[in-house]
Formats: structure tokens, C-alpha cells, sequence
């Protein structure tokens, strides 16, 4: 019987004058992410954002609301008019198929409009009441309640629900300017681009790619997590950097103990070029301190020099078993498990140092003509952007 | 290829041609049938090959298994395992999670109307040493999740439940046998969906079962593939060995274009569920008013929580295998019971643990409808019908 879903606005409530930009972008990404019902419409004020479903199953929205940036939490709603006879019959026939065996429940009423003549605790009381005496099941228990029914007051109609869904808290995407996230596939770069997107950085990913080292398969896990995003935010672009010849001439050039190191540093200068181009602010990485060798505090010093571009290492103090929870939440886990390596695992050096000396990696590099390769590299960048709810291939969907 | 497609037309297109024996299979959708010829030969890898041939197999695989997935309401395509079909779906799910919880002492559940893909699994298990109970359905053939309740001791570790019998068509309450199940931690609960497929809404999550089997050529897909729903954390035992393929539940090289076909099938067959049930329903009412109304006529599908799609009834004082034969001389394509049991002359087991007696029992018909099926056909099979009855009436009485 929910003829509306309530969506309530977390951090972005205190954003004062930018407000008003914040819950347009909101509303432009529910409708994106919601564009495959093109009936249902969705009207924005100050403090909500209601979509009106007209005959399109709330359970089916549920899953994609869940995943938008921007929205603290939602309820499917019935809305009716201010008339208190409306009401009650509203909430006794919302709670009815509820109501087969035994529950506890309390009323929660929040009143927008201050206007209303009953204030919050009459109305209470006044729908309480009036459910009390309709169910012999029910009873009340404010604490605990098996079923919680709110009550919005609005200057034009009053919304009721027993159910709120948690949202994904944050920023809608954009409102927080554009990065590039530099994304292998693991386990990592997904959940820290995940985390920066719910903050509403614009994010494009960057991929290296070495075939024939790398197969089609490790370059197909980006593509899936490209897709992942693309549902979640309404599209999603990558770009794929071709990568072996830089790593034959590292593997050619430069003492194996550095190798790792000068790796991560050419891969970086290539992601601040395209950042540039891209018009980026910033660069995102998936490390953690002291993971792995290229991610101590001394290796951060050798490989971040090459460029003054701020980087965000949204997973810097987090434990793996915490990225891991993470990633399995963001569906991103059966993906970065898969067994394929990717260009990072397959030049490893039986000895990476894990405190490389900068001025060390610098002289080494010196004598090797980089900036050339990096140029021609960068001419072969394959850019795809992902859109939502098109995972595959024309041809393939019509076999389908 | 050309002459296949061709030979469905014909079938599919012949005035004179009734066929109503839909539970025992369907003929392949044309469009099946061609994402099958494409898949065979575009998409031919083996997805377990490391090159992009291999790759697109798989991803291929997976889309056909992400649709499955969504049509069928579950979260997560890895919880499909690829089949043969009902049978296999049916052994792999029963033996593979019995064998797989690794308990000396083991007791099992299932009904007296199931499918001999899952009873007679049942049978060897009761010979391999497992204690098993066979629930009783009441007069109208529904098991009662009382009787499950009652059924359940503290070893039981299984409970298997048909959700739409194949013989009556009775739709179980297999969503509220799983609730209960779901209040015994150690039960496994699995339903064979073989014949509910297409024929009723199915929301496996909100059904709460452990194990669903599905088989592709009850709705027009092909024959030889299946899905097995199996709940991420249920662990199988499986049954072939080999090259781990399916999560290591089922060994061998994966049946993409089967899998892909079936995908297919299950999308076209749940927008005719929305469109046209109400059609389907109209005919089998027709069927069922006009059948009662011959008064040798005894109809075995009760009128409540049944699908439309199956009809059983028994002509009383003739023998059902003859009743087919007469009918097939007309073009009408009928069945005694399952088409499994059909080759045995048994009688259908559903049919006596429903108190129908053997007399009746052995003038049993069943009479499978699919969305395709009109009223002229009804029309048609129930005037040929008539004609029977009285022909071997006569034929008889000399």
C-alpha cells in the first residue's frame, strides 16, 4: 500500500548555503541511478526528497537507495491528507498484515510543520490509542518496540511508515570535485575509491594492464568493479594504461632491489598526467601503512615525490580485516578475489627494499630515457566509462 | 539448423496438432533455440580456458546466472550451480548436502508425493543406512507443515519438499515448512521447483529455502541443463569428481549455451506468467467444468492452491495408457501420470497417498497446459475426448 518513499538527508543537512546544490546533485543521482522507471517522479525540498512510486514496488528500489551517496536513511510511506479520521485509517490498515501474532510498538511523530494543532506527544498518544483499541495483538513499549510507526507532519500531507532503511551516509557524488583512483582489481582499491566516492569526490579510475603478463581475466575484474561503481553511481569511467614496456625497461634498468619502487613511481607520474588532463584535483590509493613493501612510510616518501598533487589514502590506518568487512559490504569482495595477477605481483623482486632512499631511486632513474616512453604510453590509454544496469555486451544481452 | 527451426514451426503450427502433456517437457522456444545455436557456435570456449575465448564463456555464464538469479529473486549468481537438469538437481542437492554434513546419525524428511528423482534418492539413502520419513499428504494432497513438524527429531538434518506436485499440480507451503525448518539449526530445506518454475511467482528469499531445483526444458528451454539454487554457506558434497568447475559442486565443462538458453527461457516464460495467466486459467477452467460434467469423470486436481497448468482426472473403468492411445490417434498428446513413470505401468504413487484408490488410479489422465495452448484446442481435445470415451466404451462392451 506505499504510494511514496521518504529519503532524509544525513551530513549535507549542515552544509548551510551550499545546501540547495547539494540536493539537486542528490536528486539528479537518485534519478540516474532510478532511470530504469522512468514513471516514478521525484520531488525535492530542504530537508526530503520524496519519490512518488506510482505502482512501482518499493522492494525494488530498496537495493539501489541503499547504495547512493547523500541519503542518511529512507522509508517506504503512505501519504495522507491532514484529516485525523485519514490517518488513523491509514495506520491501522498499514500495520494490519503486520499484525498476525503478538507486537509491541510505539508511535514516533516528527513535526515539520509547527502549525499542526496536535503537538508531537498528542499525536502520539491520539494514533496510539486508536491502534490500541483496533488491535487486541498490540501493545506499547517505547523502548524496545517490535514495530516503530513514524509519523512526519508536513505542511502538505502527513507521511507515515514502520520502516527506515539505512542509507549510505556521505556526499552525493560531485559535490566534492573530481580524483583519479588508481585501482588494481585486489582487494584495497575498490573499497578506498568506494570511500571516496561516498564522499562525494567525482572519481575516474586509472588500470595497468601488462599483457600478455596479465591476462584478460585480471583486466576483466576492473571491468566488473568498473561496473559495480557504474550501478551504484550511475556510470563510472576507467582508464586503462598499457603497461608492460615500462616495466621491460624498469626490469632492463634498474637494480632489482629498486625496481619496485621506481614501478610505483612511474605508475603515479602517468595518473598525475591523466589527472591533469582529466582536470582532477586529486589521487586516490588503495594503501595501507606497512602492508606491503611499496607502502611504508619511507617507500611513500621515495614514490610520492614525483609529483605535488595531494593524495588520498582513505585506507592509510585501517587493519585488512576491516578493508576486507568492507569490501564483502560494497560487493566488490567475489570480484577482487578472483585468482588472476595483475601487473604489480608479477615483476616482484625476491627483495623489494622497503626503505628506499629517494635520492638513490632519483640517480638510477637518471640515466634511463623515461619521460619518452611515459609520452608514447600515454597516446595508447584506452578509456571506458561504465553505465548503470548495461554490464553486458549488446550482443551478449540479446542472447540473453 | 534450418530444418530444426522448420520442424518447430511445423509442430508449433499444425491445426490438427493438440499437444497437452507440457509437465513432461516443452518444446524449445524459437528464440531459446537460437540463443542456443549462437551460444554453441559464437561463444564456443571452454570457460575454464585461461584465453578471452575462455573469458567471454565465463562471463557469458555468469550473465545467464546473474538472470536467472534476478528473475528468481536471490542475491548472488554464485549460488547457482549448473545441472543436467531436475534429476541431477535433485541427486546433487539431497545426496550432496546429506553426504556433505559429515553426521554419523542422520534423519530424513520427505513426503509421499515427490518426484522419483528425489524419492527414489531417498530409497538408496535408506539402503546406504539413513533413516528416513515419508510424510503423508491429506485427501486433497498437501503435505500439512504440521505433519513436518510433528515429523522432525533431534537428528533430522534434511527435509526435501516438493513445491508444485508434477501429477495434480498442487502448489505446497513450502515457504511456511521453511520458516519452521529455519527454528531447527541444523536442517537443511530443499524444494523441488521443477514444475513451479513459470507456473507461480517464485521469490526464493522470501520462500527461506536452503536448496532449489530448477530444470530448463519444463518451460522451454533445452533439454539437459538445470540450475541448482544452493544458499551461499550450504556446503555440497558433490557427486562427480573432477575439475571443480561450479564452486567445486559439479565437475565438468559447463553447458554454456544450455545455461544461456535457459536464461532465456525463464525471462520469456515469466512475461507470459504476467501476461497471460489469466488466459491459461480460462482454459483450464473450461477444461475442468466440461470434464465435470461427464459422469465417469473423476478429477484429482483439487480446485484450490493448484496451478492452472495440470488437470488429473481418471475415467473411471478404463485404463488411462489406452485413453492415451485413443487420443493420440486424434493428435491429442496426453499423459497417464509423470511422463517418468508413464513407461512403468505402475500407478501414480501421488495418486494413491492421496486416497484415491487403485481402480480409479489406473484410469488416471493428466492433461499439461503451456501458455501457448488455446481454448479451440480445449474445445477440440474435450469433443475428441468424448468420442473416446464412448469408442472404448463400445469396443469394451463386444
Amino acid at each position: 500500500m506505499y504510494d511514496h518513499v521518504l529519503i532524509r538527508y544525513g551530513d549535507l543537512s549542515t552544509k548551510g548555503r551550499n545546501r540547495s546544490a547539494f540536493v539537486s546533485r542528490l536528486k539528479r543521482q537518485i534519478r540516474s541511478v532510478l532511470s530504469q522507471w522512468p514513471e516514478l517522479d521525484i520531488i525535492s525540498n530542504r530537508d526530503r526528497t520524496f519519490i512518488h512510486l506510482h505502482g512501482v514496488d518499493f522492494e525494488q528500489l530498496r537495493n539501489p537507495l541503499e547504495n547512493i551517496f547523500g541519503i542518511i536513511s529512507f522509508s517506504p510511506v503512505v501519504k495522507v491528507n491532514r484529516d485525523m479520521e485519514e490517518i488513523s485509517l491509514a495506520a491501522s490498515q498499514l500495520l494490519e498484515k503486520e499484525i498476525t501474532k503478538p507486537v509491541t510498538f510505539k508511535v514516533s511523530t516528527r513535526r515539520a510543520d509547527k502549525q499542526f494543532p496536535l503537538n508531537t506527544n498528542e499525536m502520539n498518544y491520539f494514533l496510539g490509542s486508536h491502534l490500541l483499541k483496533t488491535f487486541e495483538n498490540l501493545s506499547v513499549n517505547v523502548h524496545e518496540p517490535d514495530l516503530e510507526l513514524t509519523v512526519e507532519i508536513r505542511k502538505e500531507a502527513i507521511y507515515l511508515s514502520y520502516e527506515t532503511v539505512a542509507g549510505a551516509g556521505g556526499f552525493p557524488v560531485g559535490s566534492s570535485g573530481k580524483a583519479m583512483s588508481m585501482l588494481s582489481g585486489g582487494l584495497d582499491s575498490p573499497v578506498s575509491t568506494f570511500l571516496a566516492m561516498r564522499r562525494g569526490i567525482e572519481v575516474e579510475a586509472i588500470h595497468f594492464h601488462s599483457p600478455p603478463y596479465t591476462s584478460d581475466r585480471a583486466k576483466q575484474k576492473v571491468e566488473d568493479i568498473g561496473q559495480l561503481f557504474a550501478d551504484l553511481t550511475g556510470e563510472f569511467t576507467v582508464h586503462y594504461v598499457p603497461f608492460a614496456k615500462v616495466q621491460e625497461l624498469i626490469q632492463k634498468q634498474i637494480p632489482e632491489n629498486y625496481t619496485m619502487t621506481s614501478t610505483r613511481r612511474m605508475m603515479l607520474k602517468l595518473t598525475d598526467a591523466i589527472r591533469s588532463t582529466r582536470e582532477g584535483k586529486a589521487i586516490i590509493t588503495g594503501e595501507s601503512i606497512g602492508q606491503v613493501a611499496s607502502q611504508t612510510l619511507d617507500s611513500m616518501i621515495a614514490i610520492n615525490a614525483v609529483t605535488a598533487t595531494p593524495i588520498l589514502r582513505p585506507l592509510a590506518t585501517l587493519d585488512k580485516q576491516e578493508i576486507v568487512t568492507m569490501s564483502k559490504r560494497i560487493g566488490a569482495y567475489d570480484i577482487s578475489i578472483r585468482p588472476y595477477e595483475d601487473c604489480c605481483t608479477i615483476f616482484t623482486p625476491p627483495n623489494p627494499k622497503t626503505r628506499p632512499k629517494l635520492e638513490k631511486v632519483e640517480r638510477y632513474e637518471s640515466f634511463v630515457d623515461f619521460d619518452n616512453l611515459l609520452l608514447d604510453v600515454l597516446q595508447h590509454v584506452e578509456t571506458v566509462t561504465y553505465r548503470a544496469n548495461q554490464s553486458v555486451s549488446q550482443e551478449m544481452s540479446q542472447l540473453l | 539448423m534450418i530444418g530444426y527451426i522448420v520442424a518447430i514451426d511445423e509442430i508449433g503450427g499444425s491445426e490438427l496438432m493438440v499437444y497437452f502433456d507440457n509437465s513432461a517437457t516443452t518444446p524449445p522456444h524459437q528464440e531459446v533455440v537460437q540463443s542456443f545455436l549462437t551460444t554453441s557456435t559464437r561463444y564456443f570456449g571452454n570457460p575454464s580456458s585461461l584465453h578471452k575465448l575462455g573469458g567471454e564463456a565465463e562471463k557469458l555464464l555468469h550473465e545467464a546466472k546473474r538472470q536467472v538469479a534476478r528473475l528468481l529473486h536471490t542475491d548472488k549468481p554464485s549460488e547457482w550451480i549448473l545441472t543436467s537438469g531436475g534429476t541431477e538437481g535433485n541427486n546433487l542437492a539431497i545426496k550432496g548436502a546429506v553426504y556433505g554434513a559429515k553426521r554419523e546419525e542422520q534423519h530424513l524428511i520427505t513426503t509421499t508425493i515427490e518426484h522419483p528423482s528425489v524419492s527414489e534418492t531417498f530409497r538408496q539413502l535408506e539402503e546406504k543406512g539413513f533413516d528416513v520419513t515419508y510424510v503423508d499428504v491429506d485427501e486433497d494432497g498437501f503435505v500439512r507443515p504440521e505433519a513436518i513438524e510433528e515429523a522432525i527429531r533431534p537428528h533430522t538434518t534434511f527435509v526435501s519438499v516438493i513445491h508444485v506436485n508434477n501429477e495434480i499440480g498442487t502448489v505446497q507451503p513450502v515457504k511456511k515448512i521453511a520458516q519452521l525448518c529455519k527454528g531447527y539449526r541444523r536442517i537443511t530445506f530443499h524444494s523441488d521447483g521443477v514444475q513451479a518454475v513459470g507456473k507461480v511467482p517464485i521469490d526464493i528469499t522470501d520462500l527461506g529455502v536452503d536448496l532449489y531445483t530448477t530444470s530448463a526444458h519444463k518451460f522451454k528451454g533445452m533439454k539437459g541443463t538445470g540450475m541448482l539454487y544452493c544458499k551461499e554457506g550450504i556446503l555440497l558434497s558433490p557427486l562427480f569428481a573432477g575439475g571443480q568447475q561450479e564452486g567445486t559442486f559439479r565437475s565438468g565443462t559447463q553447458n554454456v549455451p544450455g545455461a544461456v538458453a535457459m536464461a532465456k527461457a525463464l525471462r520469456l516464460v515469466e512475461e507470459k506468467r504476467q501476461n497471460v495467466y489469466s488466459d491459461l486459467h480460462e482454459i483450464s477452467s473450461y477444461i475442468r467444468e466440461k470434464l465435470s460434467k461427464i459422469s465417469d469423470i473423476v478429477i484429482h486436481s483439487p480446485s484450490k492452491q493448484v496451478v492452472p497448468h495440470i488437470l488429473n482426472f481418471s475415467v473411471v473403468g478404463k485404463k488411462g495408457e489406452v485413453l492415451v492411445h485413443a487420443l493420440e490417434e486424434a493428435d491429442i498428446y496426453v499423459s497417464t501420470t509423470s511422463a517418468c513413470s508413464s513407461k512403468k505401468s505402475s500407478l501414480s504413487e501421488t495418486l494413491l497417498a492421496k486416497g484415491v484408490s487403485p481402480e480409479v488410479a489406473k484410469g488416471a489422465l493428466r492433461v499439461s497446459l503451456s501458455y501457448e495452448n488455446t481454448l479451440e484446442e480445449a474445445q477440440y481435445f474435450i469433443e475428441e475426448l468424448h468420442r473416446v470415451i464412448q469408442t472404448v466404451q463400445s469396443v469394451k462392451r463386444k
